[in-house]
């Protein structure tokens, strides 16, 4: 990892601590808070009491001065832990940004006029590159810009970007031209068109997005304030409804003195729901934030939301679902062959073959028939796979070793006078693809000895994870290139819902539109230029950082290491986000319950002292009590912060028995809390 | 409860459970244009109906042109009733010479039977003519009750139709409900209770000697009819003989029927169902109470039917029910314990001041919690007469926006926004963008649906601070202290949320109460009907999601009692204080706290 790397930052790191509390003052701004309501509301409260404060101590207010001077100072606090809580949450971001911004030192790029490596260049600072500027770059410069590579190849470092130091290649054509501004080229050299414009690229995004800068609010957030918003207009009609209703029971009972401006304030604050309010911008950022920790960007909130409610998932089979390359699994001889002479026949065929698939057979020689793989002849030639001939293989000392598809292989041992093929051979291959592997067949000149069993390896652990993905009732639909037995066969080994086979690129963006046309919410990973039509049409599209620019465009989301199973993760913190907006909106709820039971009584009790029974505390006095509770209002914020940025736990289990569960902890806890709480508060009141 | 008590309690609710899925089945069908046992008799009428008012039936309206229909349908209704109030003293059908009303009690009235509220600022038998009350607030029982049953089911299609933006024909369905619905069982339920020895003529009041003479004290009154107070400001009285009475006649058993089956509550009489000749006895009690619920009952099942999910229907009447019954056990054991300060003088424990022998306590009890649940407001009790406790059970259904069932559609539909925001607090606490029967609940949702629920509550709290403050309103409240206060709220609780049942001891025939009156019961009226239709606009444009393992099921119980609970919250937090300095302290006195 290298130090641009995302690293976990703590919590209550001191220095976040303190850049946040700076900037929690700087937030309580009315042209700031207004964007949150609820504490602007608080805001005006606050500064009513301090007026109420100043008028106690020139004596024109009922109330002792120490009690209107704690009440306003709490409100105060309320309010400053409410924007400490967003500070402190984008000041993880901003933590982050600012290591990234780091590695955009000012950069120059070499602009040309043509995509030749020895064209002449003019040397440009890299924020004067407009979209459709080529540029070279060559070994040890920094990309300018991001854009896409139109000529050569070159190993890229594009740790500052993904925190993966392994370099990769990016080369002209295919799905791997796109390149990111910041990168580093470290060897040869390539030609950039440029696809941003400055300030647009992707690195800049990401910096504005994890700063939350650009954060806007999602629609789900907004139904939430519009909840909250209500709320809070009600319970302000209650307090401004409790005056005449006061003034009139004084006049009643012929005792007693109406509710004060102060108390009536501070009632409106405990009860309007301020602990959600402090804490909803922070639930969003945190949100994005853990996502970004585990290497994954989402381009808007709302693309994290809608993942918590994916029902079809649609997967990549490899590199997803199967581990990237297939395997060899087996020597199956056929016509009277040994599994030996298959080996050693698969081993010269393969001596040569660098991928991934030649390389596991000859460690499958090696392991099966103990075959030590020797040096390449000095006479080999070797024949490398070509699609027309769709075999490969080596010829040395007189034998040509081949390996390929059977019908290849058929076609090359006829070419070379063979008689006829062993009878076995067609159902040693149909019985290898009816399992969904791949049967190579391998000879020796006019000779065939018997088929490698090429096998997908399903990745390890996979299934439990579709399983958890059932019981949230998402389903998982593989989508393959292979044939439908192959698919289907690596299918029911994964234990996917389905699978696409044959899928073109039209097939995947069908199948997604008819799965939204059936009303569900459609997730995919994709990385090809291939997939962008289908990843612009779901609802979460997940790109892989190393795939191509128009996938990267096409997705809402980006996923910087690559690794298509974090789709799970991604679920899970929209789920999180979600929950934690649940759970807190019913907590701040339920606490008006305790809450009601500590003011009510202690502000009608001069009037009515009947309604001394409602005072099931016991809290000492009416002031104590009604400062306890804006006290324990206040102190519930900074409490619940932890909470807020982490998240609630997310356990996959059906929606009832989830709901259950938070109901018992958030709602009965959420009434019962602030009982406790406040009477902490006011036995420790007792004490001064 | 004794036996007696115990067997009509049950036998009443069995009763109702058994009726509601006929009733709902049939409401379906009828909505949907379907073939029921009336078509033959009334596709003819209905035919000519749309013929006379060029209505073409087959034509679809979308949210804006169908709350259109509705509000110009009521702004006209309204506007006649109003016409024939102040006009009353020179129609025909007024043998006891009756002049017309005042224009603020005649808007106030006229607004009040077109919202369905049927709040009474006068006594029915001295202030209105036969025709007022045939032709003007029978027609309206009959036209506010539809208007009600036509939103709830606008609404349902919102949440069943996809994809669509269209909500039905209004005129169709106002049309259908009242021909379909209320005019067949009107007639049936009217001829019951005439066989129960309710009234049915057009005489003139019958002047008749007092079997027991006997002479009270007479509040003396100034020039302009208010009663005169001394210095204390206890009323000045003096004491009459009474040697004969005077009996009020009048077409009354058409109109009862009405009354119950539209929840509309508005009495013939001003005593209304506790009055012999509306409610006579205790088996017309129970059909009365029957036909109050049986209308909203019946429409949770037609929504269960047309969404595909009968389940659904019999949750969300479960959570009303079962509010129901608790607000009838509360009650009862409010009124049977009684009232110690009178025990302790040697009577009888029970209070059944204000109460009919011949209903008794579980009858009054089950009368009061059904009439104050629903938006009916027929009283067959005096509330006013109940123990603290007793009479924070009708005021605090009326609080809770009605939904004890609720009225004809306006309980269904106020369900249903309370459903919308438990789906979504619930649904965010299992971490999904809430849904409701497929449907998403997405700003436009939660605007609507907190318009519709705390409308009421928002107009309650304004008011009661107003008539505290305004001096003229002060003076209209007979009873001081708490219990004066509980009048107060009592009196705008039931005008914002369309009940019209009262406590008695305020004097609301005046210019403060029935001008505000009036606004209340309009804006509790219109602003939740206006917010249901757009709602369900948005619905019905909207895809339909399946549901799956992750969604949450709203026909089960945990989700019936996640949605009792925030009914019960919203209504609590809300009025908590109110109640506190109301019913709670008059009842804290009262046991000697």
């Amino acid at each position: 990892m290298s130090k641009h790397a995302p690293q976990p930052v703590s919590l209550f790191d001191t220095r976040l601590l303190k850049a946040a509390l700076v900037e929690s003052f700087k937030k309580l701004d009315p042209r700031d808070l207004w964007r949150n309501p609820v504490m602007l509301c608080v805001e005006l409260a606050s500064v009513i009491t301090l007026v109420t404060f100043v008028a106690s101590l020139s004596g024109h207010n009922p109330e002792p001065a120490w009690f209107t001077g704690q009440v306003s100072a709490w409100l105060w606090l309320t309010v400053i832990f409410a924007t400490f809580a967003e500070s402190l949450a984008e000041g993880r971001g901003k933590a982050r940004a600012a290591s990234l911004r780091k590695s955009r030192t000012e950069v120059t790029a070499k602009l040309v006029a043509r995509a030749e490596f020895n064209a002449p260049f003019k040397v440009v600072p890299a924020q004067e590159l407009k979209k459709g500027d080529l540029i070279l770059v060559e070994a040890h410069e920094q990309i300018a810009g991001d854009g896409e590579v139109v000529a050569g190849a070159a190993l890229v470092n594009e740790s500052a970007v993904t925190g993966e130091s392994a370099p990769v290649v990016r080369e002209s054509g295919g799905d791997r031209s796109a390149v990111t501004g910041g990168t580093e080229v470290i060897a040869n050299a390539i030609v950039v068109r440029i696809t941003a414009n400055p300030g647009e690229t992707f690195l800049d995004r990401m910096i504005s997005l994890i700063e939350g800068a650009k954060r806007r609010k999602t629609p789900n957030e907004v139904a939430l304030e519009v909840l909250l918003i209500a709320l809070t207009l009600v319970f302000l009609l209650v307090c401004l409804n409790l005056r005449p209703l006061t003034v009139y029971s004084v006049t009643a009972a012929g005792k007693g003195s109406p509710v004060s401006l102060t108390v009536l304030v501070a009632l409106f604050v405990c009860l309007a729901p301020t602990t959600i309010a402090a804490l909803l911008p922070a639930i969003g950022i945190a949100g994005m934030d853990r996502l970004f920790q585990k290497n994954v960007i989402a381009l808007s909130g709302r693309a994290i939301e809608a993942a918590g409610d994916v029902n079809v998932l649609l997967l990549d089979k490899t590199g997803t679902i199967t581990l990237g390359n297939r395997e060899a699994v087996e020597f199956v001889p056929v016509g009277g062959h040994s599994e030996r002479e298959v080996a050693e026949a698969a081993l010269w065929a393969s001596l040569a073959d660098e991928t991934p698939e030649g390389r596991s057979v000859v460690v499958l020689a090696r392991k099966c028939c103990s075959l030590k793989a020797e040096a390449l002849p000095a006479d080999a030639r070797i024949i490398a796979f070509s699609a027309d001939t769709r075999l490969s293989g080596l010829d040395t000392a007189g034998c040509r070793y081949r390996k390929g598809a059977s019908d290849s292989i058929v076609a090359f041992v006829k070419g070379l006078g063979a008689a006829a093929v062993p009878a076995d051979l067609a159902d040693v291959v149909d019985r290898i693809a009816r399992a969904g592997a791949t049967p190579l067949v391998v000879c020796r000149d006019g000779e065939i000895f018997g088929v490698i069993n090429l096998k997908d390896i399903v990745k390890g652990g996979i299934q439990e994870r579709f399983q958890q993905l059932r019981s949230m009732g998402i389903k998982t639909v593989m989508i393959t290139g292979d044939n439908p037995l192959t698919a289907a066969a690596i299918a029911a080994e994964a234990q996917v819902d389905d699978f696409l086979a044959q899928a073109k690129p039209e097939d995947k963006l069908r199948l997604i539109k008819e799965n939204q046309e059936a009303g569900f919410m459609v997730a995919m990973t994709g990385d090809g230029t291939n997939d962008a039509p289908a990843l612009a049409q779901a609802d979460v599209a997940v790109a892989m950082n190393t795939g191509t620019q128009p996938a990267r465009e096409a997705a809402n989301i980006i996923d910087l290491d690559s690794n298509p199973t974090k789709l799970l993760d991604i679920v899970e913190v929209g789920k999180q986000i979600l929950m934690t907006r649940g759970n807190l909106t019913t907590f701040s709820i339920s606490n008006d319950v305790a809450k009601y039971f500590a003011i009510v009584p202690a502000m009608m009790i001069s009037v009515y002292p009947q309604l001394g029974v409602l005072n099931v505390m016991r809290l000492a006095t009416p002031l104590s009590a009604i400062l306890s509770a804006v006290i324990f209002n206040a102190l519930v914020i900074p409490c619940l912060v932890p909470l807020a940025l982490k998240g609630t736990k997310f356990r996959p289990m059906p929606a009832e028995r989830l709901l259950i569960s938070n109901l018992f902890i958030f709602g009965l806890g959420g009434v019962l809390a602030p009982f406790v709480g406040i009477k902490a508060i006011d036995m420790v009141l007792g004490l001064f | 409860m004794n036996a007696y008590e115990w067997t009509q309690t049950l036998i009443f609710f069995l009763v109702l459970l058994a009726l509601v899925r006929p009733l709902g089945s049939y409401l379906a069908r009828v909505f949907a244009g379907e073939r029921t046992l009336l078509t033959p008799l009334l596709v003819p009428c209905e035919r000519l109906i749309y013929r006379l008012c060029g209505v073409e039936a087959d034509r679809e309206m979308d949210w804006p042109r169908y709350t259109f229909g509705i509000l110009w349908f009521n702004l006209i209704g309204g506007a006649a009733l109003l016409a024939i109030l102040l006009l009353q003293g020179v129609l025909p059908l007024n043998p006891q010479k009756l002049p017309g009303f005042s224009w603020h009690l005649a808007l106030n009235t006229a607004i009040s039977f077109m919202t369905n509220t049927n709040w009474q600022a006068y006594a029915g038998e001295s202030a209105a003519s036969y025709f007022s009350q045939v032709v003007g607030f029978a027609v309206h029982n009959f036209l506010s009750a539809a208007s009600g049953i036509v939103v709830a089911i606008a609404a349902i299609r919102g949440f069943v139709r996809r994809r669509s933006t269209e909500l039905g024909n209004c005129w169709v369905d106002l049309t259908r409900s009242t021909l379909y619905l209320l005019l067949p069982l009107s007639l049936v339920f009217a001829l019951f209770l005439v066989s129960q020895g309710v009234i049915q003529n057009f005489q003139g009041y019958r002047t008749v000697p007092l079997v027991q003479k006997t002479s009270y004290n007479k509040p003396k009154l100034d020039a302009q009819g208010n009663a005169l107070k001394d210095a204390k400001g206890n009323p000045v009285t003096e004491n009459a003989p009474l040697t004969e009475v005077t009996i009020p006649m009048g077409p009354v058993a058409s109109q009862e029927a009405i009354k119950e089956l539209g929840t509309n509550g508005g009495g013939f009489f001003n005593a209304n169902s506790a009055h012999p000749f509306e409610n006579p006895t205790p088996l017309s009690n129970l059909v009365e109470v029957f036909l109050i619920l049986w209308g909203g009952a019946g429409l949770t099942y037609c929504f269960g039917e047309m969404a595909g999910n009968t389940r659904q229907g019999w949750a969300i009447l479960t959570v009303m029910l079962a509010l129901l019954v608790l607000a009838v056990g509360v009650n009862y054991w409010a009124e049977s314990a009684g009232n110690p300060l009178v025990f302790h003088q040697g009577v009888t424990q029970a209070n059944l001041e204000g109460k009919e022998t011949r209903f008794g306590i579980a009858g009054s009890a089950l009368f009061t919690a059904a009439t104050t649940g629903t938006s009916c407001g027929a009283v067959n009790a005096m509330h006013d007469s109940m123990t603290p406790l007793g009479g924070m059970v009708p005021l605090s259904l009326i609080l809770l926006s009605e939904v004890v069932v609720g009225g004809v559609g306006t309980g269904l539909y106020t369900m249903l926004a309370f459903v919308v925001i438990a789906v979504f607090v619930a649904g965010l606490m299992i971490g999904r963008t809430p849904e409701f029967l497929g449907k998403k609940i997405e700003v436009r949702e939660m605007w609507m649906s907190i318009v519709t629920v705390l409308t009421s509550g928002v107009l309650v709290l304004i008011f009661t601070a107003l008539a505290l403050v305004v001096p003229s309103a002060v003076a209209s409240m007979a009873n001081p202290g708490a219990h004066g206060l509980s009048e107060v709220l009592y009196a705008f609780a039931s005008m914002s949320n369309n009940n019209g049942s009262a406590f008695a001891g305020l004097n609301a025939n005046t210019v403060f109460y029935n001008v505000c009156g009036s606004l209340a019961m309009l804006a509790g009226r219109f602003a939740p009907i206006v917010a249901t239709l757009a709602m369900a606009g948005s619905l019905a444009g909207k895809k339909y999601v399946p549901a799956s393992l992750g969604t949450l099921p709203t026909d089960r119980l945990p989700f019936m009692l996640w949605l009792t609970l925030v009914i019960l919250i919203v209504g609590a937090l809300t009025f908590f204080p109110a109640l506190s300095l109301g019913p709670i302290v008059e009842h804290l006195v009262m046991v000697g706290r």
